[in-house]
């Protein structure tokens, strides 16, 4: 299938790094995550996306637009019908919140305006809110504001950057699994760039990885997580085991959830009452490994596993197993050693259940 | 007071909101320039239009007058196409006080666009506003508070204006004698009292154009 959007361009800002987006593709549906950590370039991308920033060389394609090419924005942002929805929200602090999402559709009758606006606060919760000014709402509600305003027109493309970061912790975490919920109701593509592997666990469907201004991996979230091309990729997605997870029971602030023919207990934490379907993330250093079936141990999750990979790299090795779902353990040599642990033999994989991290996600 | 007093004083406000109705959209305009976009000779024309700060008022009054007179190359000029005479009419002296006070009015100004946050302007942009819609639902809305302290400021500094008008418009009563030229000439013909009255009511318009102007900035805080 044709991506919807194909960019190859270069920016440089004085003593920053090259940014190089080297065939950058968004699809036409589902969200497209630019991860990274901070300084990696993925705002960058995005901005020149929307326009805001010209890149030095390349070339933007929308469809069969051409957007940028030879040093040139040949189509102004004012011209690609996009939905940007800027880290601080850039809310039009003298408007009230009915005039900042009606901002996009001028020339329109008042009444239908009016229906638009009514309809996405209606949507987005924010009945009640029309008349107020941004500085009188909270951080969750500035979001949903710019939100509805990004979206009142019907753009052909999303863009978020980092959507969730200027929330405190807990409206963010609720928020994590919502906006997930909006996204896939709007159905517009989107690109959202995070640097939160939470957040981009939770809204992506395609993930590219940036680093030092590059994109060093890209794929089906799933994959990447799972599969991290490098170990500097490791590094930076720090999550070797992303299952899909289906939430049996929630008691007690303990989730019972099936993985695979697997069920793990798990720390429900902050998850929605309600959520059903999980990402179930597991760090491959959190993964404990038994040979002796019989011996008392503490943590809850014990699962019967198969050895099916060993990779050595450098003084640890990756151990892959297969437990009713894959998982991805990792051991020193030494203990990989007096396990006696090879292709095809048995072990026993114990998990806490605080250490398994469960990730809202809609479909 | 005097009728005439009153006249004086309603023919110096008028000359000081024309002034200031004159120079407001062109110095808008050059304010936005300076604010928003990068050009050469920027730092040319920024200097140039502060000089009036600075320079003693009667040069600036020399300079308009060898413009504008009869045999200057504008006065010249007018006269010709127009048949407009400038000098030591009415016209000279909104001329004085609008070259006086033009540059408070496009430095308040430059600085309130300069304070607009160009992130909002960005954005409307990516919902679509051209660049007359951003100026007008955006730029100016969010400087509108720094920009009418400027032109606060300008109409106070057209009040007061001396040296200048002196020069290009003289003192011609009834005609193009403004409150401050009143003033001195009163304490030339020995008239102190009538100079206090009239010193006093410029006191009163003055501190009343501060006093607002002042509020206006303060309520951005």
């Amino acid at each position: 299938m044709n991506p919807l959007l194909h960019a190859s361009f270069t920016k440089k800002f004085a003593g920053g790094p090259v940014v190089q987006a080297d065939d950058l593709e968004i699809a036409a549906t589902g969200v497209t995550v630019l991860f990274g950590p901070s300084g990696s370039g993925k705002t960058t991308m995005l901005r020149s996306l929307a326009g805001l920033e010209i890149p030095d060389t390349g070339e933007i394609r929308f469809g069969s637009e051409t957007w940028f090419a030879a040093g040139k924005n040949l189509v102004p942002p004012r011209d690609r019908q996009l939905g940007f929805v800027p880290q601080d929200y850039a809310l039009f602090p003298h408007l009230t919140v009915a005039a900042n999402i009606a901002y996009g559709l001028p020339g329109r009758p008042a009444r239908k305006k009016a229906a638009r606006v009514a309809e996405l606060c209606g949507w987005l919760g924010l009945d009640g809110l029309d008349r107020r000014l941004p500085s009188e709402l909270s951080g969750g509600q500035q979001q949903r504001v710019a939100l509805a305003r990004a979206v009142a027109r019907q753009p052909r493309l999303l863009l978020l950057d980092e959507p969730l970061t200027a929330l405190d912790a807990p409206a963010r975490q609720r928020l994590r699994g919502e906006l997930r919920r909006l996204l896939r109701q709007l159905g517009i593509p989107t690109v959202v760039v995070t640097h939160d592997r939470l957040e981009a666990l939770a809204l992506g469907d395609e993930l590219v990885v940036l680093d030092e201004g590059r994109i060093v991996q890209r794929g089906p979230v799933q994959e990447v997580f799972g599969r991290p091309a490098s170990r500097t990729i490791a590094g930076i997605v720090a999550v070797e085991t992303v299952q899909p997870g289906h939430v049996l029971a929630l008691e007690n602030g303990l989730a019972t959830v099936r993985v695979g023919t697997a069920r793990l207990t798990a720390v429900a934490g902050d998850l929605p009452p309600g959520t059903t379907d999980v990402f179930v993330c597991i760090r491959a250093e959190d993964v404990i490994l038994s040979g002796d079936p019989g011996a008392h141990a503490s943590p809850r999750n014990r699962l019967a596993a198969v050895v099916r990979a060993l990779i050595k790299e450098g003084p640890v090795t990756r151990i892959e197993l297969d437990c009713g779902f894959p998982l991805t353990a990792v051991l020193t040599r030494q203990a990989c050693a007096e396990l006696e642990l090879a292709e095809g033999s048995p072990v026993l994989a114990l998990v806490k259940a605080p250490q398994i991290h469960l990730v809202p996600r809609t479909n | 007071m005097t009728g005439d007093d009153w006249q004086l004083v309603a023919f110096s406000a008028r000359m000081a909101v024309c002034s200031t109705l004159l120079i407001l959209p062109v110095g808008l305009a050059l304010a936005w320039l300076l604010a928003r976009r990068q050009w050469p000779g920027k730092a040319f024309v920024e200097t140039f239009v502060s000089l009036p700060l600075v320079l003693p008022p009667v040069v600036t009054g020399l300079v308009l007058l060898q413009l504008f007179g009869l045999h200057g190359p504008l006065g010249r000029w007018l006269y010709a196409r127009f048949g407009l005479e400038v000098v030591f009419t009415w016209k000279a002296v909104v001329l004085a006080l609008g070259a006086m006070s033009f540059p408070l009015l496009v430095l308040f100004a430059r600085t309130a666009v300069e304070d607009v946050n160009p992130a909002l302007e960005q954005m409307a942009r990516t919902l679509g506003a051209g660049e007359w819609r951003v100026l007008w639902t955006i730029t100016l809305p969010l400087a509108r508070r720094g920009i009418l302290a400027g032109v606060l400021l300008a109409f106070a500094r057209a009040l007061g204006e001396f040296g200048a008008t002196i020069m290009v418009a003289g003192n011609i009563p009834g005609r193009t004698t403004t409150l401050p030229v009143a003033i001195y000439s009163s304490v030339l013909n020995g008239d102190d009292t009538h100079a206090w009255i009239l010193a006093g009511i410029s006191t009163a318009i003055a501190f009343g154009a501060l006093w607002i102007g002042e509020r206006f900035l303060r309520r951005r805080k």
